[in-house]
Order: C-alpha cells, then sequence, then structure tokens
C-alpha cells in the first residue's frame, strides 16, 4: 500500500516500496516510500523492534553480511541504484556511527581517524593525515580533549568520546549521508547534547539519517521525522508539523507517550 | 542454630579435602622438577650448548674418573629449534587461513568437513602422523630430512593454530567487522587490518602453545629426522633433535646421565613457552 507522504525535491536519498525480511514471509520493514531531504537531518522514531536499525542498514547495504536477510524494493543514492554501484562505495558515500561506540581498539585515535583511508588502501601524506584529524576531530569538539594523547589506543576514552570518535572517523571521508542507529542511547546526558549541537553544525555539510527512541532529542534537532510501526512507514513530515498536528491515530497515541 | 555450625564443619572439610587433594596433584609435577634439576644441573654448561654429545667412548672414560661427561646437546638444540622454525613457517599461515575461513563460514559443509578433519589429526597419535611424513616426504625425496620432520611437526601444530584462530575470531565482536565494512573498506582488509590485528594475543598464544607442544615430539621424529650426531645446518639431511638425543642417551648405558640434563633444558623451554604464552593471552585479553 502507497502512503501519501510529504514531497521533497531534489533528494539525497529515495527509498522505494523497500520491504526488509530476516526470515521468509516475515517483513521487519514493510513497503516503506520515502524521499530523503539533503543537508537536512531526519529523524526515524518508533517503538524498539519497528524496523528502525533495519531501514537504516539497507541504505548502506550493511545487511549483505548476513546472507538470509532479503531486501526487496529499491533504493536510489543520489539518484543511483545503490544494487548498481559497488557496495564499498556506497558504504564509502553512506557513513555509518552505530549504537554502541565501536572504535578499532588496536588504532590508536589518531589511526582511527583516517582509518577509512587506510582500510581502502588510499596512502596520506603525514601532513594530510594530520590536517584530517585536526579537522575532523575539532568538528566532533574533541580535539582540545584529546590532542596531547593521539597516540594513545582509542579504546582510553570514555564512551562519549569514544562515539565522538566514531562519528570523527565517519566524517573524515567526506561521506554524503550520515546514518546514525542511536548514536547517543549510550552516552549521558551532557555527551548526548554535545553531539546534538555537532549534529546540527554538521548538517551543512552532510545530510544525517538518525535513528532516535528519544522524542525529545528528534523534535530538537530534525527538520524531518518518520515513525515507524510495526515495519511501516505509518507517518513523514516536517517535524513542526509532525510533532505538533500528527494526522495518524499511532503517531499521536506515540508522541503523546502512551505506548513505546 | 546447630545445623549452621554442621554446614560450617561440612564446608570445612570440604575445603580442606580440595587442598589436600590439589597439593597431592601437584606434588609429582614438583618431584619432577626437582628430580631433573638434582640429577640434571651439573651438566649444564657452556659446552653443554656449543658441543655435540660424545661418543660412548668419551663418557665412559668421564665415568670412570668420575668426571662429569663431557659435551652438550647443541646438533639437538639446533635441529629442534631448525625443525620448528620450518614447520611453523609452513604451519601457521595454513592455520591462520583455514581459522579464518572456519569463523567466517561457521556453517558451510566444507567448514564441518574442515573442522572434522582438523579434530581428526588432532587426536591422531604423533607416531601415526609420522608414519604419514614418511611416506609423504621421507620416501618420495629418497631419505630422512629435518625437512622431513618440519613436516610432521606442522602437520600436528595445523590443527592447535586452526582452533584457537577461529575461536579468537569468533569472540571478536560483530560491532568490528561492521565497522570496518561500514567505511568501505573491503573484506580482504578488514580481516587483514581489523580482525587479525585485534585478534593477535589470541593468535600468538595459539601459536606459542603449538610450538611448545610440537617440541618435546619424539616418535614423529623418528620416522623422519632420524637424528644426527653432529651439527647439521642441511635441511634435507638427516637431523638430531633434543627429544632424538634423549632417547638415544636413555639407549646408552655410558651417556644416559645425560638425559637429566637434557630433559631439565626442555622441559624448562616448554614451561617458559608456556608461561609466556599464558602471559600474553592475560595481557592482550579483548575488552
Ligand atoms: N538479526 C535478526 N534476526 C532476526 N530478526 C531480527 C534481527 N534483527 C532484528 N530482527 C527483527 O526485526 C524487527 C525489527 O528490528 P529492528 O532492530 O530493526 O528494530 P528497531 O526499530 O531498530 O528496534 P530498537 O529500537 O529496539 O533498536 C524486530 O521485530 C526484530 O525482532
Ligand atoms: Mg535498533
Amino acid at each position: 500500500m502507497e502512503q501519501e507522504h510529504i514531497q521533497i525535491s531534489n533528494p539525497i536519498l529515495q527509498l522505494k516500496d523497500v520491504s526488509i525480511s530476516y526470515s521468509p514471509g516475515k517483513n521487519a520493514v514493510k513497503n516503506v516510500s520515502a524521499d530523503i531531504a539533503r543537508n537536512k537531518i531526519t529523524a526515524i522514531m518508533g517503538p524498539s523492534g519497528c524496523g528502525k536499525s533495519t531501514l537504516l542498514r539497507a541504505i548502506n547495504r550493511m545487511h549483505e553480511l548476513y546472507p538470509d536477510i532479503k531486501i526487496m524494493g529499491e533504493i536510489l543514492l543520489d539518484g543511483k541504484n545503490i544494487l548498481k554501484m559497488n557496495p564499498m562505495e556506497v558504504r564509502r558515500m553512506a557513513g555509518m556511527v552505530f549504537q554502541r561506540p565501536n572504535p578499532f581498539p588496536t588504532m590508536s585515535i589518531f589511526d582511527n581517524v583516517v582509518a577509512g583511508y587506510k582500510l581502502n588502501g588510499i596512502s596520506l601524506g603525514k601532513s594530510e593525515k594530520e590536517e584530517i584529524v585536526e579537522r575532523c576531530l575539532t568538528n566532533v569538539g574533541l580535539w582540545n580533549e584529546v590532542k596531547d594523547s593521539l597516540f594513545k589506543k582509542g579504546t582510553f576514552l570514555s564512551g562519549g568520546q569514544q562515539q565522538r570518535l566514531c562519528i570523527a572517523r565517519a566524517l573524515a571521508l567526506k561521506p554524503d549521508v550520515l546514518l546514525m542507529d542511536e548514536p547517543t542511547s549510550a552516552l549521558d546526558p551532557i555527551a548526548t547534547n554535545r553531539i546534538e549541537e555537532l549534529l546540527l553544525d554538521l548538517k551543512n555539510e552532510f545530510s544525517i539519517v538518525i535513528v532516535t527512541h528519544n522524542m525529545s532529542q528528534a523534535a530538537r534537532i530534525s527538520d524531518y521525522s518518520m515513525f515507524m510501526y510495526l515495519g511501516e512507514l505509518v507517518e513523514y513530515d516536517t517535524t513542526q508539523t509532525m510533532f505538533t498536528n500528527p494526522k495518524d491515530k499511532r503517531t499521536n497515541e506515540y508522541l503523546s507517550g502512551q505506548f513505546g | 542454630m546447630s545445623s549452621l555450625r554442621y554446614r560450617t564443619i561440612k564446608d570445612k572439610i570440604f575445603f580442606y579435602c580440595v587442598c589436600g587433594l590439589s597439593s597431592l596433584t601437584v606434588i609429582p609435577l614438583f618431584a619432577i622438577i626437582w628430580e631433573l634439576i638434582r640429577k640434571g644441573y651439573k651438566q649444564i654448561n657452556w659446552s653443554f650448548f656449543t658441543e655435540t654429545a660424545p661418543s660412548t667412548l668419551d663418557a665412559m672414560l668421564a665415568r670412570g674418573t668420575g668426571d662429569i661427561i663431557p659435551g652438550g646437546i647443541a646438533n639437538g638444540i639446533l635441529g629442534t629449534l631448525l625443525m620448528v622454525a620450518i614447520a611453523s613457517v609452513i604451519a601457521i599461515p595454513v592455520g591462520i587461513m583455514v581459522g579464518i575461513h572456519l569463523s567466517e563460514h561457521p556453517k558451510t559443509k566444507f567448514s564441518n568437513a574442515t573442522r572434522f578433519i582438523t579434530d581428526l589429526i588432532q587426536g591422531s597419535p604423533s607416531i601415526v602422523i609420522g608414519i604419514i611424513a614418511y611416506a609423504w616426504v621421507v620416501k618420495p625425496l629418497g631419505g630422512y630430512s629435518a625437512f622431513a620432520g618440519s613436516v610432521s611437526l606442522a602437520i600436528m601444530m595445523i590443527p592447535l593454530i586452526v582452533r584457537s584462530t577461529e575461536e579468537t575470531l569468533k569472540m571478536l565482536p560483530g560491532s568490528l567487522k561492521e565497522a570496518g565494512l561500514a567505511l568501505g573498506s573491503s573484506y580482504t582488509n578488514v580481516i587483514l587490518r581489523v580482525l587479525l590485528p585485534s585478534a593477535f594475543g589470541g593468535l600468538f598464544t595459539g601459536i606459542l602453545l603449538a610450538v611448545s607442544r610440537v617440541m618435546g615430539e619424539t616418535a614423529p621424529l623418528m620416522l623422519t629426522a632420524l637424528g644426527s650426531t653432529a651439527i647439521n645446518w642441511n635441511v634435507m639431511e638427516p637431523t638430531s633433535a633434543v627429544p632424538l638425543l634423549i632417547w638415544e642417551f636413555y639407549n646408552d648405558p655410558n651417556l644416559i646421565d645425560m638425559i637429566w640434563s637434557s630433559s631439565l633444558f626442555l622441559l624448562i623451554l616448554v614451561l617458559s613457552l608456556n608461561l609466556i604464552a599464558k602471559h600474553i593471552a592475560k595481557k592482550w585479553k579483548i575488552q
């Protein structure tokens, strides 16, 4: 069934009738169609288990690691079908930040930031690397905290710092889209606040899709919001409209805290 | 109240039983070490490491005058190191690659078959592996050699390395692989630059344990390396090894005193490898 959602012009991402199943006959995501805006923050909300992570991970072809997962429909990234692109290219264009910070444990903070280049076999000069590390760490507000310990292991940082390091690592590759799966759910309010401010800064350069459980977070930072329920995209609108004047009864119930 | 006291007493009795029994198991170990040190320490000097074993005649003369037996086991030490090194060169890459395959594709038919065969090899008596290496290497090459010995040791090392690699890689969190791939890395690069370095401690421990396991092997070497009284650097020639020498000393009444020093040396070597392996395993534990 095709719902009528908000129209976005010149979208960075287009989801066309996307369905995803972990096992045959049971769709975790059902017929989701939506266009996602460039240089905006789009939040995906919904109760636990409604398929938010599943949908997000389809965008950078993360599901291909697990052969049982089947995806139907089409996803266009900057107008190109992601299945017609090289998966490595897709993943470089659509950077991902995971729910739990996952810096590479054997690498220093410095090496973590430029890990994307190293892993892609791109060799950079020393000054180039230093420039990228300083810029990206400054971007995520970590530079002043770690500039004297760049060669310590990334895993020595606090959880919030590690998550910002992971964001820096994703930013370093200059992706077009940043996919974030509950990036602040493991963090305290102060660290959360810093990351939210960071995202507001970053949207000038990147398009951001963020999954969040936290409705006030979505209200604070996002321009557009999606509400998913049992695998369906129930409602997709500007965040303002969604929070002030939701069209669907289920959205209204969720936003007013009646379930979730 | 009385039942509490009863339980306390029961606890105490149990505790002393455990202490008593565990010290009982430790006693033989200390007894062995003590015996080896007592009988072997005199023999361990500079020439022990630099000279080959004396002839029966020389040993008999020394015994006659009450001196320690002259000479040493340099041929055996060198042979052991040489063969273990070559065996490692063969077994480490093979073992690690197979281990990677098993952890990346755990459920395929091929993996199950591989796992079954590794278990089979690991459970085979070492003399059988010696016979296989004899048939595969000694026969075709037309003679006993250090190389043939290395092949038999490598066959014994591979299953150990495969298993430790598989176990270590399986313990790595899946998020690590996802993090690498999400940066657009190729699969190969994720394995080489993310997974293997993160698993380094476990892999290294597994390798050290495999090395220490084969270092004391005697039976397969009898059928492959044969032994040699001279120091030998040529891998295509028969070569000695410390455990082979111990066996030879044991069979020669004049040289029999050498078994204590040689065994002490072998035991210390193997124990230290084990201790280093444990230490590394602890230090590199995955967070
Ligand atoms: N690896 C998996 N294998 C099988 N089913 C899965 C798997 N991961 C998720 N599912 C199922 O797919 C559905 C959607 O899961 P998903 O993780 O996308 O939800 P979510 O909206 O991200 O939830 P949360 O807010 O708790 O993270 C759930 O019903 C879940 O049970
Ligand atoms: Mg989720």
